[in-house]
């Protein structure tokens, strides 16, 4: 994709802007979705079944002797008693924790989880002391999340929005598939990281492994060091002076700032060369088929 | 999806079975079908601890006459020891098809495994000074009650929970696999290899024997091909990501070392820990967890990536 010039995007409308630098927030279509994004329907913002919960009401729950449904099942009675922060103790390595969380929701983990923890939410602002298992945050579509550790592979996987963050580095294949949202990482990442993405922004400090952003249709990657290698129609692009005022904005709200600033950050983007959505189907082949 | 485990303590002996027992339990849900290990300990200089199975666990159940099937083949294994000068020291029965001698022996090591492999339905599950390799249907509680694991006192070990997919439940597809005829070597592995007909066919014509259609059987051999043939460790590892194809980790030891290797695609998980006198990893950081409940630092192993720790 040829990269906008800073000269140009002060030319343009604010949407076209946002449109321009991939940064645009369209509805999202289907009734489920309809309902959580409509802006003119603000009382939708929040499930009809969320509680209400206080942010200043605050307790614990120990996992020992746990199952992670148990878990779960808890945080969500929590809730509905009105406690809005919930630190959770004891989680050594547990699968599934904190997955579906759709409200507004203070969640300190205290220690490490194993797989798809805090998935599928929508919501919450989430922080783990510790280090996540593979798909951590998969399909998210709001709320922020904050690893102060490591992460396992497949971080990220299809999510739609929200802060997902993580300080320390990560597996293979992070934000595959993303469709929205951002994606931080302190560290590295590994091979085919932002494979399939479609949209929303990936920022990784550190190196970045073999094939990265393969076969992206849309969105942003932004590199700290090294890339091993592109994937296929990813191509590098020009960081504007909008990309480095919004990297400086987006890592400094999370204490990631690099020493050395963003300047040195390589941009990639979908060369989307493999775009081939207007290419109406031969009739020929319609026949055959 | 198979789990796998590994634990290393540099320069110390620990319950290196009742460690790995724990991580395998926890695994359990990844595989259900079978659990082996392959643990290591220190022991008096020229002995060799030697496991055998002398049937499947299902043969069993096939009647009454399988007993005294069981009575010829242990004999022709006696028999077979004796002709080859093997003193034996010590012989348990731990389960009516499986055996555990311990033996010394002077001659060639491998012509004796050969022989014994002759004898119907006899399988040499592992011959090592250091190697003990223990595999059976079940979860990791039943294998490690049933074999008196619990307590085994060692230097290092890997295991692995099944779930059987391109071959059968019994105990000859079932991991770890004891790189035959090369003492001491064993393989767990998490993942598919797609050129194994191709790889295992070569091997075939290098003379080497497979024992089952499992396609982790092929890395055991590839491994005890090249450490035969004066590879190192770590560069054999090395060049089986180069040379076998497919999605794989897999974790294998010799009698002081053990190593890991992940594939082209990093599409089989591996936790690691690592301090300054234990190193362990396994398919998911829970069974890690269930030997290190305080909070530790773990890492994933990238693609391609290679290591190698020295007990």
């Amino acid at each position: 994709m040829a990269s906008v010039s800073d000269a140009v995007l002060k030319e343009m409308t604010q949407e076209e802007r946002v449109k321009a630098l991939g940064m645009t927030t369209d509805q999202l279509t289907g009734r489920s979705m309809y309902m959580e994004f409509d802006p003119d329907a603000t009382e939708r913002f929040a499930y009809p079944w969320a509680p209400d919960v206080d942010f200043n009401k605050r307790t614990e729950l120990d996992c020992d002797g746990m199952t992670a449904t148990e878990v779960n099942a808890n945080i969500r009675s929590l809730m509905d008693e009105g406690y809005g922060s919930i630190v959770i103790k004891n989680p050594r390595g547990m699968h599934s924790l904190g997955v579906g969380i759709l409200n507004k929701l203070n969640l300190i983990v205290e220690g490490s989880t194993g797989y798809f923890a805090v998935g599928l939410i929508d919501g919450p602002n989430v922080r783990i002391n510790g280090r996540v298992g593979w798909s951590c945050g998969e399909n998210m579509m709001s709320g922020t999340v904050m690893i102060e550790k490591n992460a396992g592979s497949t971080f990220g996987a299809a999510i739609r929005g929200g802060d997902l963050v993580c300080r320390g580095s990560v597996g293979s294949r992070t934000g595959i598939d993303m469709k929205g949202g951002t994606i931080i990482v302190g560290g590295d990442t590994g091979a085919l990281s932002g494979f399939m993405m479609q949209r929303g922004r990936m920022v990784v400090c550190g190196n970045a492994g073999k094939n990265l952003g393969d076969s992206m249709y849309d969105g942003t990657i932004y590199v700290g060091g090294e890339i091993k290698s592109c994937g296929v129609d990813a191509v590098e692009a020009e960081l504007t002076d909008l990309d480095k005022a919004w990297l400086t904005r987006k890592l400094t709200q999370y204490g990631l700032t690099p020493e050395k600033g963003v300047d040195h950050f390589t941009k990639i983007v979908a060369g989307k060369q493999l775009w081939n959505y207007d290419n109406l189907e031969p009739n020929e082949k319609k026949l055959i088929l | 999806m198979c789990g796998i485990a590994g634990i290393i303590h540099k320069g110390k002996s620990s319950n290196v079975g009742g460690e790995m027992t724990a991580m395998l339990q926890a695994l359990k849900h990844r595989g259900p079908d079978s659990t082996g290990y392959a643990v290591y300990a220190e022991r008096d200089p020229g002995d060799y601890v030697m496991r055998i199975k002398l049937a499947e666990a299902e043969d069993m159940d096939r009647g009454r006459g399988i007993h005294a099937v069981l009575e010829e083949r242990m004999a022709a294994v006696d028999a077979i020891l004796d002709e080859h000068g093997a003193n034996v020291k010590g012989k348990d029965r731990v389960r009516p098809y499986a055996l555990r001698y311990v033996l010394t022996h002077e001659g060639d090591t491998g012509a004796m495994a050969g022989h014994i492999e002759e004898i119907e339905d006899v399988e040499i599950l592992s011959m090592g000074s250091g190697l003990e390799l223990i595999k059976d249907l079940g979860d990791a509680a039943d294998v490690a009650e049933a074999y008196g694991l619990n307590d085994f006192e060692g230097t290092h070990g890997i295991g692995h929970t099944r779930m059987a997919t391109e071959s059968d439940v019994d105990i000859k597809s079932a991991h770890p696999y004891w790189a035959f005829p090369y003492n001491d070597v064993s393989v767990v592995h998490n993942g598919q290899i797609t050129n194994y007909w191709i790889m295992r066919r070569e091997m075939e014509r290098k003379g080497h024997r497979f024992m089952s259609n499992c396609d982790s059987e092929l890395l055991a051999v590839y491994t005890a091909h090249n450490l035969a043939n004066g590879v190192s460790l770590e560069e054999s590892l090395k060049r089986s990501i180069e040379e076998i194809d497919g999605v794989f980790t897999y974790l294998v030891c010799t009698k002081d070392q053990l190593g890991m290797a992940k594939d082209t695609m990093a599409a089989k998980p591996l936790v690691l820990y690592e301090s300054d006198d234990l190193i362990a990893m396994a398919s998911e950081e829970v069974a890690i967890r269930a030997i290190l409940p305080h909070e530790i630092d773990t890492t994933d192993p990238y693609d391609e990536e290679v290591r190698v720790w020295q007990a």
